[in-house]
């Protein structure tokens, strides 16, 4: 399987006055195309530093990003990114939301809209396509964003704890929605959380990340899919995986 | 075990959630009670206010200085018959148009250009502060040499004083916008031009808008005090004309065509400002 994302001996480093703050020293990590990796941690461990890095967004103090093959230079389209907070353009409405990365890809009109509106009844918005950002509740918004993500088109998507807010059915329902459309377009997925869970319930490889970026453990989860949160909970090898990512997380920090 | 469907219709799991939209029809009292209620009692007080004033006018010794109502009244249509009050009306309403379309147009350029770019805007925003604290009328003698004692002169000290406030205004909300809305535009893949004109211009707009709605009063300012530096037309010269006359009728009745003039102009911004911030939260409602 070819290699999407490879990062090679990665720092960063955030210059303030005579005081740097390292957030990433020395990381390595390379992300297989069409596979589902979680990237496992405790807050404040550089998740979505290394997210903002391997999108284009930030550019690395020392060592670079590749993706397929080449140094990164800048944000692209062929690399979605869900970020933490909404990014929501609040005047416009969902439907138009929805539309932009389209709007800027150059797709005519009338193709944008259906392509939209098939992407807002696909996230359960269909009802809210014309209204607002700030007249939806938090989970809407969320699913409204990764609309507007899938309507990038993208076969590489980041993902920075997208689900931390939400309650926990939704999070459920959204995270088979998730698998289900990842099984459906073989997209390669990197999605960050601090939820064990979560890692194991969406992963096909676990990255537990410690301080600085260590990777502390790269656990291959060999889970069958697809996994229904309430059985997959109580199967034997789930148990043991969570006891192994969490060790590994207390080991890290120590 | 369910199998992965491709179909977007066949899960519709995920809009059970949320909150349901649901068509109301509400009775014309019940949808305008409030605003019904807020005009009549508008109305009660300025009524109330102009009966006092009439009673006032009659009580004092010298009614002279204070006049009353019904005088303000049959001056106002004394010149509305034989013409005074449209001819000097119609100058004001020039002056205080242009100058603000003028100042409005020139400060919001402005204000988006000079911040969209961090170096010139760094270098610029001092001078622009000090310029901004000089009081307009100081200037007035000095557009007086420049461009004379026409109209001209009237449309640049209004330009000049809307100018500021736009331009500060338009600035401020130019250099607020969201970082995290222009890195979702860049990781669209979209251009510097993307940037400007999807985010930072409606983000803007904001601020643009408070720009226009406090400059309107400083637009009738730079006007009237204008005509009431140097000139033979217009309401501040009608204002000058009536007070040396000692009619304080007159004064009055100028007076009321000027806040005429400005809630005119309150309306149409706010007209502008209703449509542009549609996106707003629903809480006036």
């Amino acid at each position: 399987m070819s290699v999407v994302l490879e990062i090679e001996h990665l720092t960063k480093e955030f210059q303030r006055d005579d005081v740097a703050t390292v957030a990433l020293r020395d990381f390595n990590l390379s992300i297989e195309e069409g596979t589902f990796v979680t990237i496992l941690g405790r807050s404040g461990c550089g998740k979505s530093t290394m997210l903002n890095l391997l999108s284009g967004l930030s550019k690395p103090t020392s060592g670079r990003v590749l993706h397929r093959g080449s140094p990164h230079s800048g944000p692209t389209p062929d690399i979605g990114y869900l970020t933490q907070t909404d990014t929501l353009m609040p005047w416009r409405s969902v439907q138009r939301n929805v539309e932009m990365p389209m709007e800027i890809a150059g797709v005519d009109k009338a193709e944008r809209e259906a392509k939209a509106r098939e992407l807002i009844s696909t996230v359960g918005l269909a009802e809210f396509a014309d209204s607002y950002p700030r007249e939806l509740s938090g989970g809407m918004r969320r699913r409204a964003s990764l609309a507007r993500m899938l309507a990038n088109g993208a076969e590489t998507i980041l993902m920075d704890e997208p689900f931390g807010a939400l309650d926990a059915q939704l999070r459920a329902e959204l995270q088979r929605e998730l698998a289900r459309l990842w099984k459906t377009t073989g997209h390669t997925i990197v999605f960050v959380t601090h939820d064990i869970e979560e890692a194991l319930m969406l992963g096909d490889r676990v990255v537990v990340l410690g301080p600085l970026g260590t990777v502390l453990l790269d656990q291959q989860v060999d889970l069958e899919r697809p996994r229904e949160s309430d059985e997959t909970k109580v199967r034997p090898r789930f148990v043991e995986l969570h006891a192994t990512l969490a060790s590994a997380l207390k080991k890290g920090a120590r | 075990m369910t199998e992965p469907v491709p179909d977007t219709d066949a899960h519709n799991g995920l809009s059970t959630s949320g909150p349901v939209k649901e068509a109301r029809r509400r009775s014309w009292w019940h949808r305008n009670r409030r605003t019904t209620t807020v005009w009549g009692l508008r109305l009660g007080v300025v009524l109330v206010f102009l009966l006092l004033w009439q009673l006032v006018g009659k009580a004092v010794a010298n009614p002279m200085f204070v006049s009353n109502p019904v005088s303000v009244w049959e001056q106002l249509s004394d010149w509305i018959v034989d013409g005074t009050l449209g001819t000097h009306t119609w100058i004001t309403i020039q002056e205080v148009v242009l100058g603000y379309v003028i100042g409005a147009a020139t400060g919001a350029l402005a204000g988006y250009v000079l911040a969209s770019i961090r170096l010139i805007y760094d270098v610029f925003e001092p001078l622009m502060m000090a310029l901004y604290s000089i009081p307009k009328v100081a200037l007035a003698p000095l557009f007086i040499v420049w461009f004379g004692i026409g109209i001209d002169m009237k449309v640049i000290l209004a330009a000049v004083s809307v100018f500021f406030l736009v331009f500060l205004n338009t600035a401020a909300g130019v250099r607020d916008v969201d970082r995290g809305l222009i890195d979702a535009v860049r990781l669209m893949g979209g251009s510097n031009k993307d940037i400007a004109l999807k985010v930072v211009l409606p983000a803007s707009m904001t601020g643009l808008i408070t720009g226009l709605k406090v400059s309107i009063p400083y637009a009738l300012i730079g006007a009237v005090i204008g005509e009431l530096v140097a000139s033979n037309r217009g309401l501040g010269y009608l204002i000058n004309d009536s007070a040396a006359q000692f009619n304080t009728a007159g004064v009055f009745a100028a007076v009321v065509v000027l806040t005429a003039l400005a809630m005119v102009l309150n309306t149409l911004v706010g007209v502008l400002a209703s449509r542009a911030n549609r996106w707003k939260p629903l809480d006036a409602d």
